[in-house]
């Protein structure tokens, strides 16, 4: 199978000494939905900034069929889309839609091309009619979705969220959620938010101190209550992963 | 709302009708418009007060096309007139010359004609660049600017700044809910040190952001220049609107200033 993301032996040290990745092996298929799990500092953020070489450590990293040290930065940028955190950072442009179409146009897009892809990339999240608003006058939960479709808009092989539900209340995280699990895309969910990775990816990785000390279903790795203990990971009071996973199955078949 | 911040960054946007002639031109026609008002008025002096009345009245017309009210053209003017009008206050007092007796207040006449004229050029200049704003979304404004060459860099800050007044002055009024909900009430000058306390992480705060915000626009293929989503068009109407402001005041301007 060929893969969108194929890590192997990936080292990043900060310039003040600190480890961020250290010895990271990850191999994610076309379609793949996977959540990157870890405790603070683990090095997810790291991780995800190196798939956009934003960050370049040891090792070799293949991305969307790219060599992220030996392409062209742009291509990789074009193909890798990265959601951030604080959709503060991402909205800079004074309007919607002129955020939605930055990304385009940087790509080389024309205005008219760039204009349609604005209007589907707001349309896939549902906040065509907030085009000509300035993102402060949106709440937290539109302004993420924005920020989600300021990378559609690109027409990313891979996505790459960071702590998409952050901060959310209830009802705009499950919004969001039943959002993410309309588009058909390669994900790479990174959150602290387990049901929510749950919900959203079959397969789940663990991340601790900057290397992948779990992979496998997202559902079994939340049973392992030893493993979640080990890294600081903690299910909600109540939340039971067998109880979903049956879920899963009974809506699947 | 209860804090100064965010009752005057309300007070921007467009407003009056949008549908106006005046708010449908081109920006580039409105910012020069605009600008050679504030050029004639302030270029003016005091003894040809005819060109002063006629650039008010331009004015006045322009706000009555755009519907834009005489509320809210005080409103968003009082942020700004009364700090210029009180340093003019004081011009009567302090002049010398021909006095005038005013009650119990002695009063200097060149002093007064200079009170005068810097007031009324102030609110040329303030009403001018008011009614811009209330007509012009401020993207449209910087979209204007770019394309009449302003040095991109400084329209870029200028972006950046409008965009993240708003998440700043939220964090300015998160951290003195903050304060106030800790008992910070100051009663002399020493306890104001949290004040530059909250002012020091409030830059450290935006230093980060930045680097975030520019992180981000790598992310997005960002390579040294924002490429924009649609033209502006310059039309009839815009080339229209600047022959009737130049038209109009600037043969006044010039014949005031020759038959004088």
């Amino acid at each position: 199978m060929s893969c969108v993301i194929e890590a192997r032996g990936l080292r990043f040290r900060y310039p003040n000494g600190v480890a961020g990745l250290d010895g990271v092996d990850l191999r994610v298929g076309h379609g793949e939905r996977v959540a990157v799990l870890g405790p603070n500092g683990a090095g997810k953020t790291t991780l995800m900034l190196h798939l956009n070489g934003l960050l370049a450590g040891e090792g070799e990293l293949a991305v969307a069929g790219l060599d992220v040290r030996r392409d062209d930065a742009r291509e990789l940028r074009a193909r890798v889309g990265l959601v951030f955190q604080d959709p503060d950072d991402q909205l800079f442009m004074p309007t919607v839609r002129e955020d939605v179409a930055f990304g385009p146009l940087n790509l080389g897009a024309s205005p008219e091309a760039a204009a349609a892809r604005v209007v589907e990339a707001l349309g896939t999240v549902r906040m065509g009619h907030v085009a000509d608003r300035a993102p402060h006058q949106l709440s937290l939960g539109q302004r993420r979705r924005v920020a989600i479709a300021t990378v559609l808009a690109m027409d990313p092989r891979l996505l790459v969220l960071d702590e998409p539900s952050a901060s959310l209340d209830p009802r705009a995280r499950r919004e969001l959620l039943e959002m993410l699990a309309r588009i058909d895309r390669t994900m790479l969910v990174v959150t602290h938010d387990l049901p929510f990775a749950a919900e959203l990816c079959e397969r789940a990785v663990v991340l601790s101190a900057g290397r992948i000390v779990a992979d496998g279903r997202c559902t079994d790795i939340l049973r392992d209550e030893a493993l979640l203990a080990a890294h600081d990971l903690e299910l909600p009071a109540g939340f039971d992963p067998s109880l979903l996973a049956r879920q899963k199955v009974a809506a699947a078949a | 709302m209860s804090l100064g911040c965010a009752h005057s960054l309300n007070a921007t946007g467009v407003a009056g009708d949008p549908a106006s002639p005046v708010h449908r031109l081109d920006p580039r026609a409105k910012i020069a418009g605009f600008a050679g008002i504030t050029v004639v008025g302030v270029s003016t002096p005091p003894r040809l007060w005819p060109v002063l009345v006629a650039c008010a009245l331009a004015l006045a017309a322009i706000a009555a096309t755009a519907r834009v009210g005489p509320g809210l053209v005080w409103a968003r003017a009082r942020v700004v007139l009364p700090l210029v009008v009180f340093v003019a206050v004081f011009l009567p007092f302090v002049r010398g010359g021909e006095q005038v007796e005013l009650g119990p207040l002695s009063l200097s006449e060149e002093g007064l004609s200079t009170f005068a004229s810097v007031a009324s050029k102030a609110a040329i200049g303030t009403v001018s660049a008011v009614l811009l704003g209330a007509t012009t979304s401020f993207p449209d404004v910087l979209h204007g600017l770019e394309r009449m060459r302003a040095p991109r860099l400084l329209v870029l800050i200028a972006a950046f700044m409008y965009r993240y007044l708003f998440v700043i002055a939220d964090e300015a009024r998160r951290m003195r809910v903050a304060l106030a909900a800790r008992g910070y009430r100051p009663r002399h000058a020493l306890q104001a040190a949290a004040i530059g306390r909250v002012a020091i992480s409030l830059f450290l705060r935006t230093y980060d952001r930045a680097e975030r915000v520019y992180v981000a626009m790598l992310a997005r293929g960002y390579a040294g220049s924002t490429p924009r989503l649609n033209a502006l068009v310059f039309g009839r109407a815009d080339v229209l609107f600047l022959v009737v402001v130049a038209g109009a005041l600037l043969p006044l301007r010039v014949l005031a200033g020759v038959s004088s």
